[in-house]
């Protein structure tokens, strides 16, 4: 995974509380291989009406907010379903940090294992960042090492949690953490089963 | 680390502790995971596992369980969209490739993973369970730490059998008193989300405590905690009691003999210490909750079925207003008009919320004897529940009301196998989701009980089911 020090770019307002993770991406897209890339999906139904035309009151279809790489949006952004196809949608489509005042857990752990930045900012600070942009600004500047947003002449600080803030900062993937304690597991599990017999489950598994 | 004899601990905090296998000092704890459930979407996850030429570490704690995708009219693969039929083929190969036990369309116990699961004693108490799906959190009815993961999570459980968590807060909603004839776990739970918002338990793990609570059913109970995730909360337990180890009890992979004794022993020491400490405490008075709609495109829209559709220009919060404004114009509906007034185009009965043997009933119930004014869809939990309500004769009435009786899968709720709202269409639904287009691209949803679907589509428009209530069909022998 790259690591995520510091981020300038276009930054879209998409100013909706609890945008789920059914609009990121609705279900129907998502029998399709990642390998073609999930952005044309992401909130498809909020930029492409019933004839796959472009609606142009969709906030990422401005054309002055193409190429965005930070999404600025309300509270409980990606509540809903575990989907990691949504934070997919967002990576594809080029998001690399999402600033909101809150947000459904698994998306945002789904969204740290990504590389994806969600950023938490107050209710206050998030309405005024979402008016610089609308007031013509374009871009914003997203420092994880300092844990502050610059757009216009607006500064705010955000959080993210600590571990995922280092996690990002280097690139980190857990898979790799965890193998460094294989031996570790191992010795908990032949413990756990003397502790706990009864966990294991009762028939063998068939060989289908 | 797992410490038996600390003081004050609540049921989340005893399960999480005996599985904490490291604690960093960041708080990060390397946890171990004694069920993985997979379904179609877990072909991501078994990607991963190819890129890196990795191996399932523990297939007998790995279930693969076709329901997101199958069809719910035929159990002919031949029959179906190929796009479809690829994703439970996926399923299948990779279950065959890796030696997991799998629960597809041809074995008798097939179903939706949140109902299979308990059903076959596969779901435990004082477990770690989880599986790519947000509504895991079902499961927690048991006393498991139960919750959805993403496809990286899935990954890292299917090569490790364990996953990094930070504990999250502890927060108890409290139940007490009796439910009145007619209201249901789901009422009290789309009550609960009313009440502390669709982002209310988001950063916290909630136990269901009280009165109330302990005197519903394991279906009940699996309904409630079900719908932890729609008030933000990954996981949603509630403490094993006697109901609990009875559901249990030679329940096909639970244990047996002896085993299940000492499991019993432990299961029930496993509830919150009387004087446990909570993050956050919600208290619901029982008798207070009545038959509960949603109206809008959030779960937190909900309203007691006597109640009108709220008015934006009411609402002092200016960013609520415009919330409702935007709900009531997606759903159709105007400001101010009565629940009761708002008519439906179908009905559905399923999902992992309300597809159980008692919501089965439940709707029967009302249907008995009468005919609906709407087409709608009954799909049973699983195969065992589909049996079980034939056997009780309850697929005849649901039939005979004009409702199609079909087989067990995720249908419905979200559309992934093509059972879809058609657009614009309003459907009364037992499912968990009311977001726009959930079931199908510019459908409408509202969200009720069993009993109040039923009501629905015997009158055509949103009904207190109360108007309807008859004595319970008697089972037929």
């Amino acid at each position: 995974m790259q690591p995520f020090k510091s981020l300038d770019a276009v930054a879209c307002p998409l100013p909706l509380s609890n945008v789920d993770t059914d609009q990121l991406i609705p279900a129907r897209f998502m029998k399709r291989s990642r390998a073609d890339g999930y952005g044309s999906f992401l909130l498809h139904d909020l930029r492409f009406d019933e004839t796959g035309a472009e609606m142009s009151n969709s906030p990422l279809n401005d054309p002055e907010r193409q190429g965005a790489r930070i999404l600025v949006t309300r509270r409980n952004f990606g509540c809903g379903s575990s989907r990691e196809a949504a934070v997919y949608a967002l990576v594809d489509y080029g998001i690399a940090c999402v600033i909101a005042p809150s947000f459904g857990d698994i998306f945002a752990s789904n969204a740290v294992n990504n590389g994806l930045l969600p950023a938490i900012v107050s209710e206050e600070n998030c309405e005024a960042l979402l008016n610089v942009l609308r007031d013509g600004a374009l871009t914003a500047t997203v420092d994880l090492e300092a844990l502050t947003i610059w757009s216009a002449n607006l500064i705010l600080s955000f959080t993210v949690d600590p571990v995922w803030r280092t996690k990002l900062l280097n690139g980190w993937d857990d898979i790799d953490l965890t193998q460094s304690y294989t031996s570790v597991i191992a010795n908990f599990a032949k413990a756990d089963r003397e502790r706990r017999p009864w966990m294991q489950p009762s028939e063998r598994p068939d060989s289908q | 680390m797992y410490t038996p004899n600390r003081k004050h601990v609540t049921l989340f905090d005893k399960v999480f502790d005996a599985h904490v296998i490291v604690e960093r000092e960041d708080g990060q704890c390397l946890l171990w995971i004694d069920r993985h459930f997979l379904h179609e979407g877990s072909f991501h996850a078994f990607n991963k596992l190819k890129e890196r030429s990795a191996e399932v570490a523990r297939p007998d704690l790995t279930f693969g369980i076709e329901d997101h995708y199958v069809p719910t009219r035929t159990r002919d693969l031949g029959r179906i969209d190929p796009a479809i039929r690829g994703m439970i083929e996926q399923l299948r190969g990779n279950s065959q490739r890796h030696g997991v036990r799998r629960f597809g369309l041809d074995d008798p116990a097939q179903g939706i993973v949140h109902v299979v699961g308990p059903e076959q004693g596969l779901t435990l108490p004082g477990l770690t369970i989880v599986c790519g799906d947000s509504h895991t959190a079902t499961h927690g009815a048991f006393g498991a730490i139960a919750f959805g993961i993403g496809a990286s999570e899935v990954a890292h459980v299917l090569m490790t059998q364990t996953l990094w968590q930070k504990k999250p807060k502890r927060m108890r909603i409290s139940v007490d008193g009796e439910l009145t004839p007619g209201v249901s776990a789901k009422d009290l739970a789309l009550s609960t989300i009313a009440r502390i918002g669709t982002g209310g338990a988001v950063g916290h793990a909630i136990e269901y405590a009280g009165s109330t609570i302990r005197s519903l059913s394991m279906e009940g109970r699996l309904t409630l905690c079900n719908l932890s995730i729609e008030a933000g909360g990954r996981f949603g337990m509630i403490a094993p009691d006697e109901t609990t180890i009875e559901y249990l009890r030679n329940r096909p992979f639970a244990p047996k003999g002896e085993a299940f004794e000492r499991g019993a022993q432990y299961w029930l020491a496993l509830a919150s210490d009387a004087d446990a400490m909570f993050d956050h405490e919600i208290t619901l008075n029982a008798a207070e909750i009545a038959p509960v709609v949603t109206w809008g495109i959030t779960p937190e829209d909900a309203s007691p079925i006597t109640a009108r559709v709220p008015d934006p220009a009411q609402i002092p919060d200016p960013a609520r207003a415009a919330q409702v404004r935007d709900a009531l114009d997606y759903m159709d509906i105007k400001p101010g008009q009565s629940l009761t007034d708002i008519r439906i185009d179908r009905v559905f009965i399923g999902s992992c919320t309300n597809s159980r043997i008692e919501d089965i009933r439940a709707a029967a119930a009302i249907l008995v004897g009468r005919k609906a004014k709407v087409p709608g869809l009954v799909s049973p939990g699983s195969m065992l529940v589909k049996k079980q309500a034939e056997d009780e004769g309850l697929d005849r009435i649901i039939r005979e009301a004009g409702l199609e009786w079909v087989d067990p899968g995720c249908s419905m709720c979200v559309g992934m196998n093509g059972d879809l709202v058609p657009p614009g269409e309003r459907c009364a639904s037992t499912t968990n989701r009311n977001f726009r287009g959930r079931q199908g691209p510019g459908s409408r949803t509202h969200l009720m009980s069993p009993a109040m679907v039923a009501a629905a589509a015997i009158t055509g428009h949103l009904t207190d089911m109360r108007l309807l209530m008859r004595e319970p069909v008697p089972a037929r022998d």
